[in-house]
């Protein structure tokens, strides 16, 4: 059996985005900064693991983490 | 969480919202937002209603029956629309000042009568949207626009006014932890009777830049290291709790509701 790991995609409504930096500081595995804009990015997308710390953290519910389809994938 | 089934309960047409970068308020609206869709509330049987100040900003964000009231008196007007309408879901939504000092009597008598509301108190120590002036939360020794040297006064602890004051469900979170208070707040929903949620906080414009907070996620890290279970607490001295903020459920009580009693009373006198 094949293991296939979940990818999970990081939406993130810039126009709501206020650049406080809280998802940053709660994800695990650094996957989000900041761009020269001081708004959110996900650069380091493939890292995530779908916890949805930042997602339940954003208090300009900004972020949203989502799986994607199995089929997909790559 | 579906994202799009938070999305059907805002207002998108007023965002980004008006509170400041990184404001723990969003993070409590956002809780409240899930919690409201695990439990399948319908939003034209969903009242939120709310008094004066920064906390009083998220109903307008809501798109649910939502009521803005004066200040303080939010419980008054809930308590009318859950006498008037014992069937509807009623939320109150209020701030640390709002809640124990300008309608400290509304709140205390609502936990005495044990009603069908659902209060969430945001507790951010300060009086944010005013100037930055010490509430009756702010803690001993912390300075505030009204107390630059510190305040001398010992806050109150609302969890323990709710608990004294009667209410049957009693809890408290930190937007540290937006899960746990996602699942306080839809406990108290459930819960038949007066339910208190207080969740913990930061005002960093107001409160942190007079006390070394001065960026959200300063505020993240220090509710992370300040917050305490329940559990370890009992088991923890006073001296070891002072500046820590004990988190969990406090009280769950079954004891008669208010509209109940209502109608028994009245089916009983018209025989």
């Amino acid at each position: 059996m094949r293991f296939v790991s979940k990818v999970f995609d990081v939406l993130i409504n810039k126009g709501w985005c206020k650049g406080c930096g809280l998802c940053i500081a709660v994800c695990p595995k650094k996957v989000l900064e900041l761009n020269d804009r001081a708004k959110c990015e996900a650069p380091r997308v493939a890292e995530c693991i779908g916890c949805r710390q930042c997602d339940n953290i954003c208090p300009d519910l900004a972020i949203t983490v989502k799986e994607r389809e199995p089929h997909a994938s790559n | 969480m579906p994202r799009e089934q938070v999305s059907k309960w805002l207002r998108t047409r007023f965002f980004p919202h008006i509170w400041c970068p990184g404001c723990g308020h969003g993070v409590i609206l956002h809780a409240l937002l899930r919690a409201l869709v695990d439990l399948e509330k319908k939003p034209e049987e969903t009242v939120i209603a709310s008094g004066i100040g920064c906390s009083s900003r998220m109903p307008g964000y809501i798109d649910a029956c939502t009521v803005h009231t004066t200040h303080g008196r939010s419980l008054a007007y809930a308590t009318g629309i859950k006498m008037a309408k014992p069937e509807l879901t009623v939320i109150d939504v209020m701030g640390d000042g709002d809640c124990s000092a300008i309608g400290g009597n509304h709140f205390i008598h609502a936990c005495r009568r044990n009603i069908g509301i659902t209060a969430i108190i945001m507790n951010n120590n300060i009086y944010g949207m005013t100037g930055g002036q010490a509430s009756p939360t702010t803690p001993q020794g912390a300075r505030a626009t009204t107390a630059p040297y510190g305040a001398i006064e010992p806050p109150f602890d609302i969890c323990k006014l709710a608990e004294g004051a009667g209410a049957s469900y009693v809890a408290r979170a930190t937007i540290a932890q937006p899960v746990m208070a996602e699942q306080y707040i839809k406990k108290a929903i459930q819960h038949k009777g007066f339910s208190v949620v207080e969740v913990m906080t930061h005002c960093h414009t107001q409160f942190g830049r007079k006390n070394k907070r001065s960026q959200p996620v300063d505020n993240l890290v220090f509710f992370k290291d300040a917050s305490v279970p329940k559990a370890k607490a009992d088991a923890m001295s006073p001296e070891d709790l002072k500046g820590k903020i004990v988190i969990g459920e406090f009280v769950n009580r079954d004891i008669p509701e208010y509209t109940d009693e209502y109608r028994k009373l009245c089916e009983r006198v018209r025989g």
